[in-house]
């Protein structure tokens, strides 16, 4: 098997149900400090990275929505695709709860038109090149999660950080499936 | 150290892709025409107040240095992701100094 191992695409095809937002939203700011001790503290970094996160949430919500519109992706994949973005919905609504509980405001999510041209959205051709997209956008954010754990003051929010990446881990994994791809061969590819 | 470009640029698909591309703003500016431009000074991309009054021009030699440690060379910026290994650093900036060139720019050899 070369060190590699191929993933059954049914991991991608059979996923279903629909995203708790509140629930999780509200269980992933538990811990966060309340604005009062936020603002004693020095936790501008912290909300920093945090809306920076925000954005990439937005992007996220919205690239698949480019997907979902695009008329490229068959049932069940469209499915599958429209089940991610509500996890992306449910980190924003997560993120904008802990950032307004910080004192700090959200950044603001732009115009669908804006991410299609960022995302070049216009050279999709394909339910491949969409799903390609998307496992690339889904390891690029699970990376950076990863990567600004170290980063934070707040441990609670290195926490949030850390779930967050579990949930790109596990779409990124669905893509790769879908579009037929190996799974890395060695350990600790993430966040390296 | 001299970077491999082609390994920066897996690196670069793999760590700087959620947030970066050569040619487009989107969570961070845009990356084309990065070497030799003052930091915070991509036109039309909404930087921190940090980025913006900083002085730091992006050569290989800066560029590794906010890499390894954004908020040390510049207090107060937002990206907060580091690059911890030299290698890897050597190899992101081999590839962006070879895909972040100028459109129409011709790399003399």
């Amino acid at each position: 098997m070369n060190g590699h191992a191929s993933l059954n695409r049914r991991c991608f095809l059979t996923a279903s149900g629909t995203a708790t937002l509140s629930a999780a939203a509200f269980g992933l700011i538990a811990g966060v400090p309340r604005l009062a001790a936020a603002q004693s503290g020095s936790m501008g970094r912290d909300v920093d990275i945090l809306n920076v996160a925000l954005g990439l949430e937005h992007e996220a919500i919205n690239a698949y929505q480019l997907g979902a519109q695009s008329g490229l992706l068959q049932k069940p994949v469209l499915d599958v695709a429209v089940l991610f973005q509500s996890h992306h919905k449910g980190h924003r609504d997560a993120l904008i709860a802990t950032i307004e509980k910080l004192g700090a405001r959200p950044v603001a999510e732009k115009v669908l038109a804006e991410y299609a041209r960022a995302l070049n959205a216009g050279s999709l051709k394909n339910q491949s090149d969409v799903l390609d997209l998307a496992a690339r956008l889904e390891l690029g954010a699970a990376n950076a999660y990863l990567g600004v754990i170290p980063a934070f003051k707040d441990a609670n929010l290195a926490k949030v950080a850390a779930r967050l990446a579990a949930d790109e881990t596990m779409h990124w994994t669905a893509l790769a499936g879908a579009l037929g791809r190996h799974l890395p061969g060695g350990a600790l590819t993430f966040g390296a | 150290m001299a970077g491999d470009a082609e390994r920066g640029r897996v690196l670069y698909e793999s760590r700087c892709i959620a947030c970066h591309s050569i040619d487009h703003d989107r969570i961070g500016p845009r990356h084309r025409g990065l070497i030799g431009r003052k930091a915070g000074a991509a036109a039309g991309f909404e930087y921190s107040g940090a980025l913006r009054a900083s002085s730091t021009v992006w050569s290989a030699k800066t560029l590794d240095v906010w890499l390894a440690d954004p908020e040390r060379l510049i207090p107060g910026q937002r990206m907060n992701y580091s690059v911890p290994q030299a290698a890897d650093r050597a190899d992101l900036i081999a590839y962006l100094m070879r895909a972040a060139t100028p459109k129409g720019f011709i790399q003399h050899l």
